[in-house]
């Protein structure tokens, strides 16, 4: 006796939570039921094993039928098929669209085409995570990313109207797109420290300050096809960094800004005779990263120039964290007090975020 | 031309890519009625088209419009080749004929491709202007309402109950017609898809007109069904009851008709007279095959038998069909001595009745099961407009069923369905029905009257008299163990009742019900045309025999003495018969205890035989203990002299002794002795007897938080919550040919059965505690190795803190019911009338209201909550929420198309504003609940939108591609869901009552890749209200007079 056939359709479609995550964990059917079978579930319902074998290979035929709808999710809203209760549909997206930590930073700032595409093999070997499931984490980058790439207004907003996720998500997934169109390196080893919460947060705050939508309107040229205002950064504002050589190459400058910074710190700072005598080295550390970002290979290594510069450094002479803000804090006010600088407004948008980024990543 | 047909074309939705250069669509839309096609222009490059078409006008006559359905095809366009179809819709526009239901049909419809299934949807907007000159038009039967509902539907009051209808047309199938060679697949199906929507049309208006000829104005309990005959053709055949309904519209209307259960029967001067018997008996009558008819038209008549219980004691040593045959030749030979104590006096051919349930006081007394059995040889229908030979069939069959009631005792037949298998060119017809002594005020004038001359001026007692025999006791025309009346103590009751209703609202039961199932199959040697019926005809009266034994042990060895709902289904297969008999049983209280089933062995002097025999014994001892502290039977211990006496003891005594006896929370223990009194012997003399000793045992009960049984309500569950869960499960099993014994068969098919039931228990686990109710099998045999078991059913959740309180005495359970009837039937027109008729005396219903609440203890707030879900989830509908409203307002686009969906659902928000966030709101697609039950729990009828009746055909030639059969079949059943709730949204309902899927034919070809399946569906469409949302409207807004029409008025227009 063999079962050819055996379905199980309700009016409302049943979706076991479950079930639900270890198809999303790339399992196949037979090892569903097997880490079921392990989650003792067998005893606590009296069923048998032949039972859990129907009732995941329905989950699992269900599944299959939604990923259809869950590529677009307003599709999802409006079909008529399956009868979700709305609370389950957000369940079901969002839980599609979520995504480990690990495979996340192996795919940061990649680019989300078939070439990286071929390398999940090596990451699924690496990090431990199904193949399926990769799969699924970088197909789900990827369509958000061909979505939202060429669209405009804000991208947290349009992820989360096309795709219909929660907040939280949607910032995460406005992170992935902005450093995939970005390509910044993650990678690298001394990169390897850095959760992929870190670059998140960079992404948001560069989102907010660095790229055209930040500036508002795009108003110097509003009828041109600047479509993509949130994924790129400004360009112009890039030219305009190499103004900021002047704080480093103007050795007046460089010094007043020093005694400045040492004057205003003396006596706060547990590492101040550190800080003194880094000070030129990171100063020119940092003004150098922002002299350097109008071209794209330098905006790639920005993450690994600001740990080399100002993280590595700082760490090596054992800063604590509140020396860092402290010193930051300093650093970007004072340059208001040099007479000679004239670009304040742009210090200040390259700064404010910078120095955000650098107290996220300044850790062990 | 009385009447305009006018549709509109809105828009389409996730239209499939039909250009693959451009992945975009040019779509337009075919409007065809009659012969008359009407065409939108090309909406280019777009898989979202805005049509907004002109009203496109049809001037037909009613009856095309009964008969004929709009059809709606999208094509997508091109210029230099053939334009190609994406998808049909298919609207049935009967329920905008009659004026009480649906104005208008507008929604979203999913647009449905028999190869491709649904791709994307279409939104639609249907009205119809009727001319007032229906009556001249004699063809027409516009104005008759339809219900699959077997009861009165809830927000009607039955004036009269006219009776059985029926009718039959027959067309050849497309499938087999010689153009079917060079057509595509889709063309067939596509044919055969009109053909029957044709075909039901018609036989509707047909049957509507039989109504109108009775002065009937409805017809309740409507089954059509569909015989797929292959080569010979297709048969569209419908059962129902010819009713005429009244509207509860004002509260004087109402009261009189059925009010109080108990009030009803004091008023009711119908009781039985002391002459009237019951009966329980399993009786074969065989008409043996009539010569005359074998050149032609083949057809051997079967045994029938009349089920009730069998006389205690009897069927293991009476043994074999053999002595039934006998039995019941006594009983025709009886029958003709005069046994029937009634004079007939019917002006109908048939007093059937397809109703399950009746007003309170209409059933006087159950005889027990009646069903007869034809096997025919199907030939070609010669002249489809002359189909006679059908006609001639089911008239034998009837007229059977009809002398089988009248054996009983019994003028009607009430819970009756007919039913056929067919394999190849053999066909069985079934009948089956319960003999029925009935209240003749509620039915056609002088139908029955030679009943009431009968009757005696006294008082019915409540809860019982329907158990009591309607048959002479002394001509019974078969073995059956009489006792007075447990509850009455007046009159004559058998020890086991079988029927095929629902149980009545006032029978007294104690104890919950169950699920009881036989199941049975033989192997059958393939055979050709004659010879092969005259098989199939030897094996059937062995197979009922069969049957009924399996249920009568089932039965006892669960503690219960009756069964209720009881469908017995034989399927006919290449080479062998499947028999599946389900039912409801329960204690009823005003039967005899039922005995134990006691073993004997037929070679006592070897003894690790006896030992074995003993220890079986214990074993089934122990079941049935087990089964009565699981289903909390505890009837009221009655002392052996009580039961024992012939003469009836005073009505004071004994309520005395009742009384005493339910005080005592003791649950009785099985008595062995007792048992032996009048137990039920189970000879062991061959293996086949011990295999159905084993298998009796092997039935596993449901685990603990769960009820089964296949009635509209669980007996001893009162308590629902208003979460449901409607479904439909299908497993086919490949048996092995190598080892096919009738053993093998059996258990493959008993496991396949507990296998299923299993994972059902499983799947709803989340929903405990819950009963799945009116879980309808179906076994259907495609081909040679194959069993396919359909499985439709509903999980309904109920409180356990009041299971619990409910589990006191019977008599307080039975008062609480007959009170939430009350509730009710009350509360509406108490509603109604609160301010138009301030002053109306009404203490009683008043009365029943709060005590019904306050019995029901729990508060309507508490029990409005059921859906539970994570907070996570909360969090995730509320921010969808608002990303939807941005999206809205962002995309112009979409806002109108929301908009209309809203408007077509009687869930949007302008209908009853006080409500508690409904739970659509949230969505887009409103819900539309289905249950195969005619009421929703917690929930209130406001209006019957119409019937729904669908059949749909799902063809692949990928089927590997497609998931395998299981993928193919799943995605079909899902899609035939949402097709009938996309039906039932754009007539403004937001549920389907009484739905049923009343075939799911599947065939596949693995090695072709292919795979069909047709479905056909039905139900009611209808307007639900929660009970809560009801009762905001009625305290906040209490100077409003608001009928229930008005109510329902708003929610389509």
């Amino acid at each position: 006796m063999t079962s050819e056939l055996d379905i199980f359709v309700g009016n409302t479609t049943l979706i076991d939570e479950d079930v639900y995550r270890l198809w999303l964990d790339g399992y196949s059917v037979s090892d569903a039921v097997a880490l079921r079978v392990r989650s003792g579930i067998l005893e606590q319902t009296g069923a048998t094993a032949a039972v859990l074998q129907s009732d995941t290979m329905d989950h699992y035929r269900t599944f299959h039928m939604l990923e259809r709808l869950l590529h677009a999710p307003p599709k999802l809203l409006h079909q008529l098929i399956f009868q979700i209760p709305p609370s389950r549909q957000a369940l079901l997206i969002e839980r599609y669209y979520a995504f480990d930590e690990a495979f996340v930073r192996e795919v940061l700032g990649k680019k989300l085409s078939k070439g990286t595409k071929k390398d999940l093999d090596d990451i699924s070997t690496k990090t431990g995570i199904t193949l399926k499931s990769c799969r699924r984490q970088f197909d789900n980058f990827k369509r958000v990313f061909k979505v939202v790439e060429e669209m405009r207004g804000s991208l947290v907003d349009n992820i989360q109207q096309h795709f219909l996720l929660s907040d939280r998500l949607a910032r995460d997934y406005a992170a992935i797109v902005f450093f995939a169109n970005n390509r910044f390196e993650t990678g690298k080893k001394k990169l390897q420290y850095l959760s992929f919460g870190d670059f998140a947060y960079c992404a948001e705050l560069m989102i907010q300050n660095w790229t055209l939508g930040a500036v508002g309107e795009a108003p110097t040229h509003p009828d041109s096809q600047v479509d993509d205002m949130d994924v790129d950064l400004d360009k112009e504002f890039l030219q305009d960094l190499k103004e900021l050589k002047m704080l480093v190459a103007d050795k007046d400058l460089l010094d007043l800004h020093k005694s400045l910074v040492c004057t205003a710190l003396r006596g706060k700072l547990g590492v101040f005779s550190e800080m003194e005598a880094n000070f030129k080295n990171l100063s020119r550390g940092l003004v150098n990263v922002a002299a350097k970002l109008t071209h794209n290979k330098d905006v790639r290594d920005l993450f690994v120039d600001l740990v080399e510069k100002f993280v590595e450094p700082c760490r090596s002479d054992h800063w604590p964290l509140s020396d860092v803000r402290l010193f930051l804090n300093q650093y970007s006010a004072s340059v208001h007090s040099l007479d000679g600088f004239r670009h304040q407004a742009l210090w200040d948008r390259y700064m404010g975020t910078l120095r955000g980024c650098l107290l996220r990543l300044y850790h062990d | 031309m009385p009447g305009k047909l006018k549709v509109k074309i809105v828009a389409g939705r996730h239209l499939p890519v039909m250009d693959r250069a451009s992945d975009l669509t040019d779509a337009f839309v075919e409007v065809k009625f009659g012969n008359t096609t009407f065409k939108t222009d090309v909406y280019l490059k777009s898989l979202n088209p805005q049509w907004n078409s002109e009203w496109f006008k049809f001037e037909v006559d009613d009856e095309d419009l009964q008969d004929e359905p709009l059809q709606i095809t999208v094509l997508d366009h091109d210029t230099y080749s053939a334009n190609d179809a994406i998808g049909k819709v298919y609207i049935d526009i009967d329920p905008l004929l009659y004026s009480e239901a649906a104005t208008v049909i507008s929604g979203w419809f999913p647009i449905y491709d028999t190869i491709h299934g649904i791709r994307g949807e279409i939104n639609v907007v249907v009205k119809v202007d009727l001319f007032n000159d229906l009556n001249r038009f004699r063809q027409s039967s516009c104005g008759v309402k339809f219900f699959c509902t077997t009861s009165i539907p809830k927000c009607y009051r039955a004036v009269i109950i006219h009776g059985f209808v029926e009718e039959l047309v027959v067309n050849e199938d497309p499938e087999y017609q010689w153009i079917d060679r060079i057509r595509t697949p889709r063309a067939s199906n596509e044919a055969r898809q009109r053909l029957i929507s044709l075909m039901s049309g018609e036989l509707q208006r047909k049957i509507g007109l039989k109504v109108l000829e009775m002065r009937g104005n409805a017809v309740v309990g409507y089954l059509q069904c569909f015989d797929l005959e292959g080569e010979s053709g297709l048969v569209v055949r419908a059962i129902g009851t010819a009713c005429t309904l009244d509207k509860l519209s004002s509260p004087a209307a109402f009261l009189p008709a059925c009010s109080s259960p108990s009030k009803e029967m004091k008023e009711s001067p119908l009781v039985h007279p002391p002459s009237h018997g019951c009966r329980s008996t399993h009786n074969s009558p065989i008409h043996t095959a009539t010569g005359s008819r074998l050149t032609q038209n083949f057809s051997v008549s079967v045994p029938t038998l009349i089920y009730t219980g069998m006389g205690s004691g009897s069927a293991g040593k009476e043994g074999g069909p053999f002595k039934a045959l006998l039995r019941q030749q006594t009983q025709s030979a009886l029958e003709q001595r005069g046994g029937s104590p009634h004079r007939f006096c019917r002006r109908r051919e048939f007093p059937f009745f397809t109703l399950t349930a009746f007003p309170p006081g209409f059933l006087v007394h159950v005889g027990g099961v009646v069903s007869a059995r034809s096997v025919k040889l199907l030939d070609r229908i010669h002249n489809p407009d002359e189909p006679e030979t059908r006609d001639a069939w089911w008239a034998e069959i009837r007229q059977e069923i009809k002398s089988h009631a009248k054996a009983l005792g019994c003028h009607a037949v009430v819970g009756y369905s007919e039913s056929t298998s067919i394999c190849e060119e053999v066909c069985i017809l079934s009948a089956s029905g319960t003999a029925a002594v009935l209240n003749p005020r509620f039915l056609q004038d002088g139908t029955m009257e030679g009943c009431l001359e009968q009757r005696l001026e006294e008082n019915l007692p409540a809860g019982c008299g329907f158990c009591h025999i309607p048959y002479d006791e002394l001509n019974m025309p078969f073995p059956a163990h009489l006792t007075y009346c447990y509850n009455c103590r007046k009159q004559k009751v058998p020890d086991v009742l079988f029927t095929t209703i629902d149980l009545p609202i006032d029978a007294t039961v104690i104890g919950k019900g169950c699920l009881i199932q036989a199941r049975l199959c033989r192997l059958k040697k393939k055979a050709q045309a004659e010879a092969n019926a005259t098989a199939i005809s030897n094996l059937l009266p062995f197979m009922e025999y069969e049957v009924h034994t399996q249920l009568m042990n089932k039965l006892k060895l669960k503690g219960m003495n009756a069964l209720f709902g009881l469908r017995i289904q034989i399927t006919v297969g290449e080479n062998m018969l499947m028999g599946l008999a389900s039912a409801t049983g329960v204690y009823l209280a005003a039967l005899p205890t039922p005995g134990g089933i006691q073993i004997a062995g037929k070679t006592p002097n070897d003894g690790s035989y006896e030992q074995h025999i003993s220890h079986m014994q214990k074993k089934i001892n122990d079941t049935i203990a087990k089964n009565k502290e699981l289903y909390e039977i505890s009837p009221p211990d009655i002392s052996e002299e009580i039961i024992g006496s012939p003469i009836p003891e005073p009505r004071q005594r004994s309520r005395l002794l009742r009384s005493q006896s339910e005080s005592s929370d003791e649950v009785t223990e099985l008595d062995l002795s007792h048992g032996k009194k009048d137990a039920f012997v189970l000879e062991i003399d061959d293996t086949d007897a011990m295999e159905d000793v084993h298998s009796l045992l092997t039935d596993v009960p449901p685990p603990s938080g769960f009820y089964s049984c296949n009635t509209e309500i669980m007996p001893g569950i009162n308590n629902w919550t208003s979460e449901i869960q409607m479904f439909t499960s299908v497993r086919v099993i490949r048996l092995s040919s190598l080892n096919l014994t009738n053993q093998a068969l059996n258990k493959n098919f008993n496991d396949l059965c507990e296998n299923l039931l299993k994972s059902l228990y499983f799947k709803l686990r989340s929903m405990i505690p819950c009963c799945l109710c009116h879980v309808n099998f179906t076994v259907s045999l495609p081909e040679d190795e194959l069993i396919q078991v359909t499985v439709t059913a509903v999980a309904i959740t109920f409180d356990k803190n009041q299971a619990l309180q409910t589990a006191k005495t019977h008599v307080e359970k039975s008062l609480q019911r007959a009170s939430t009837d009350n509730e009710e039937l009350l509360q509406f027109p108490l509603e109604l009338c609160s301010d138009s008729l301030p002053s109306h005396p009404f203490p009683p219903a008043k009365e029943h209201l709060e005590s019904a609440s306050s019995n029901s203890g729990i508060p309507a707030a508490q029990r409005a909550t059921s859906v539970d879900y994570s907070s996570f989830a909360d969090r995730c509908s509320s921010w969808i929420e608002l990303i939807k409203l941005k999206a809205q307002t962002i995309r112009r686009g979409s806002i109108k198309t929301t908009v209309t969906v809203e408007k077509a659902s009687p869930m949007g928000e302008g209908n009853f504003r006080n409500r508690s966030t409904p739970p659509c709101a949230n969505s887009t697609v409103g819900v539309v609940k289905m249950t195969p039950l005619s009421f929703i729990p917690g929930a209130k009828i406001t209006k019957y939108l119409g019937i729904i009746n669908m059949f749909f055909i799902r063809e692949t030639t990928s089927l590997r591609e497609e998931g395998g059969v299981s993928g193919f079949l799943h995605a079909f059943i899902a899609e035939v869901f949402a097709m009938v709730r996309a039906h039932v949204a754009a007539l403004g309902g937001n549920a389907v009552v009484s739905y049923i899927m009343k075939q799911c034919v599947f065939m596949e070809n693995p090695n072709k890749n292919q795979a069909q399946c047709l479905i056909n569906v039905s139900g009611d469409a209808v307007v639900f209200v929660r009970e809560s949302e009801l009762e905001v409207v009625s305290t906040q807004q209490p100077t409003t007079n608001c009928p229930p029409s008005c109510a329902g008025g708003e929610v389509t227009t």
